[in-house]
């Protein structure tokens, strides 16, 4: 081994342990009882409340409502998660179809229009949007959560870029081998997407999972909370005080709230890197 | 019958490019055209506009006594195989060729058999199941061909489509595309840039020059009796050596050498004095002095390339000249050669029009 690869490991731990041992410390600390981490701080080494703990916080009612379960916010962020990408990456596909196959007036224009919207953040528009999905009557609504967020400027411009990219022989051919504009996009165009299909829905799925602002204003009943409000909720009963801090819990929210994302990447990596490393062509 | 006619067809672009400027021509049933030209000449723009790829300014095309202006490309009962195949490449090379013929609501099993038996024309069977990315690219081009044929269309179009092959490989392309015409004698339209593959394909030849065709006929026609000098230098390899000259009352000279065997002449117009390699000879009584600078030996042939020697104010001095000469014949590196040739062989042309006035 010579000193560069010396070097180069040697930053590569430093960078791993850097992003992991804050996760490792949440997780040990999260088998202590409160009592523990009230008196001596973050811990480092598992403690002997795991299951106990974790045993509450997933299946025990809770919150300040007592009503609910991580179980439940799980479920709920799951929706959000699931619906927000799926809904993105159809949305983008058609957005980006029309863009890019059909000659109309001031494409180029809207293009660059939905592209602009990237320059503004959730947090400029939310309170037009809520007013909007609250006159709507969709206030504590799945389809309140979701609906406002699925236009994507990001998805629709990957896959513009992605379309660009098919050779015009491939729509010539398909024309002349009669098919409809809707055959060629469900035929041909779906297909060769699979790999760009799949990087972004994992994108958006973690995207979706984390949201935090949007869920927050627009869920009032503790039934629609999701699992990253819901650890905002147990620091708030910490801030508020009375009871003993516990901070178990939030850590072990926290750590259930990282693992269906890092599940889907997991299980998706190797579509997620080919999709975004090459084009199947 | 389906025979393709077209009529005073042109094709304008919305920025005023003029890419076609009025093209008449008429295409037997069964009978393989070639359009052939330069890159940028217009051939590919006509094609993909019998095609329907590309729409029509004004003109029209029919098939089979059909106006097509305004039908659309699947309706045309056209296909079309493309340079870079534009295959499918999600789909097995049975998808591929199932596709067409799906979208036209061809019950399935009777989808199989036409494929199949494609399949085994163009002796692709065994990689029906194969997708387009584990096929060498002769067999992607056969299956672009199968592509076409299992539509059984009126017209096949065919755009360079073996411009992407390797040299041996096109060429046993080309033999089988014109066995397979030959065979299913169906109207073909096959554009390309390479004059050989023009020559040997056609039963006729339509070669295209910004826009317009300049001459249309059997490919020896062409050769043998080219109407303007960009035909009689587009057609033939090694291109005819072209030199400038000028007649002075009985013989055409260039300002180093004179070349007797002419009359009836303009006097007060450039010409261009075109003679094919083959015919040029090497003659002790030669008018030309060419100074060897290379040979390439093709085996049963040797070409020679060199300059035009003379005096410095020659207007031919140092113009580059091929001569087609037999294997025996290996001039050295700066050789000087005396070469002539026979003038009722030769051609001469008007410079400026290109019109050819013998």
């Amino acid at each position: 081994m010579n000193r560069h690869t010396v070097i180069t490991h040697f930053i590569l731990i430093v960078g791993a342990l850097f992003m992991t041992l804050p996760v490792w410390v949440a997780f040990m600390t999260s088998t202590h009882a409160p009592e523990t981490i009230m008196r001596d701080g973050l811990q480092f080494w598992p403690g002997g409340h795991f299951l106990e703990t974790y045993n509450e916080v997933l299946f025990e009612q809770g919150g300040v409502m007592k009503k609910v379960t991580a179980l439940g916010m799980m479920k709920n962020s799951l929706i959000l998660g699931i619906g927000f990408s799926v809904g993105k990456v159809i949305i983008s596909m058609f957005a980006a179809y029309a863009i890019v196959y059909f000659r109309f007036r001031m494409a180029n224009f809207l293009f660059w229009i939905i592209f602009m919207t990237l320059l503004l953040p959730l947090e400029v528009r939310i309170i037009p949007s809520y007013k909007v999905v609250a006159d709507l009557g969709l206030l504590d609504t799945h389809t309140g959560l979701i609906v406002p967020l699925i236009a994507s400027a990001t998805g629709t411009f990957f896959f513009r870029q992605f379309f660009r990219s098919v050779p015009d022989e491939i729509l010539e051919a398909a024309r002349l081998d009669g098919a409809s504009t809707w055959s060629f996009f469900i035929d041909i165009l779906v297909p060769l997407s699979k790999t760009m299909i799949a990087a972004i829905l994992i994108i958006m799925f973690v995207v979706g999972w984390n949201q935090y602002l949007w869920p927050l204003i627009m869920t009032t009943k503790e039934e629609n909370y999701t699992l990253v409000i819901g650890i905002k909720q147990i620091y708030q009963v910490l801030n508020e005080g009375g009871e003993l801090p516990q901070f178990q819990k939030a850590f072990a929210l926290t750590i259930l709230a990282t693992l269906p994302p890092v599940l889907v990447v997991l299980v998706f990596q190797k579509w997620f890197v080919k999709g975004l490393v090459e084009s199947e062509k | 019958m389906a025979g393709v006619e077209l009529k005073g067809v042109r094709k304008v672009y919305p920025n005023g490019a003029e890419a076609i400027r009025g093209v008449d021509m008429q295409i037997a049933d069964g009978e393989l055209v070639v359009f052939v030209g330069p890159s940028g000449c217009g051939k590919s723009t006509l094609l993909r506009m019998v095609a329907g790829l590309e729409t029509i300014t004004e003109g029209e095309i029919s098939i089979g006594g059909r106006v097509i202006n305004d039908v659309s490309p699947s309706d045309r009962d056209v296909a079309m195989v493309f340079q870079n195949y534009a295959l499918y490449p999600h789909m097995t090379v049975r998808g591929n060729m199932s596709y067409g013929l799906k979208n036209r609501k061809i019950p399935k099993d009777k989808i199989r058999q036409i494929v199949e038996e494609a399949a085994k024309t163009l002796r692709i069977y065994d990689y029906l199941d194969r997708q387009p990315n584990e096929l060498s690219g002769g067999q992607r081009q056969r299956v672009a061909m199968g592509r076409a044929i299992v539509r059984n269309p009126k017209v096949f179009l065919f755009d360079e489509p073996l411009s992407n092959l390797d040299a041996k490989l096109r060429v046993q392309m080309r033999i089988e595309i014109k066995r397979l015409q030959r065979r299913m004698n169906v109207t073909s339209i096959y554009v390309t840039h390479d004059q050989t593959e023009a020559m040997t394909l056609a039963d006729r030849l339509a070669v295209i020059n910004e826009g317009r065709v300049e001459q249309m006929g059997a490919p020896m026609e062409l050769y043998s009796n080219p109407k303007t000098l960009f035909v009689a230098s587009f057609i033939g390899a090694p291109q005819m050596n072209l030199i400038p000259v000028r007649f002075d009352g009985d013989a055409l000279s260039d300002g180093v050498s004179r070349f007797p065997g002419f009359s009836d002449l303009p006097m007060d117009a450039d010409l261009v004095l075109g003679v094919r390699p083959d015919i040029l000879s090497i003659t002790a009584d030669g008018q030309l002095d060419m100074r060897v600078d290379l040979v390439e030996q093709h085996g049963g042939e040797n070409l020679i390339y060199g300059t035009i020697v003379g005096s410095d104010e020659g207007a031919a001095h140092g113009l580059e000249i091929c001569l087609k000469a037999g294997q025996k014949m290996l001039p050295d590196v700066e050789d000087t050669l005396q070469l002539g040739f026979d003038p009722t062989k030769a051609f001469v042309f008007r410079k400026d029009t290109g019109e050819r006035l013998v």
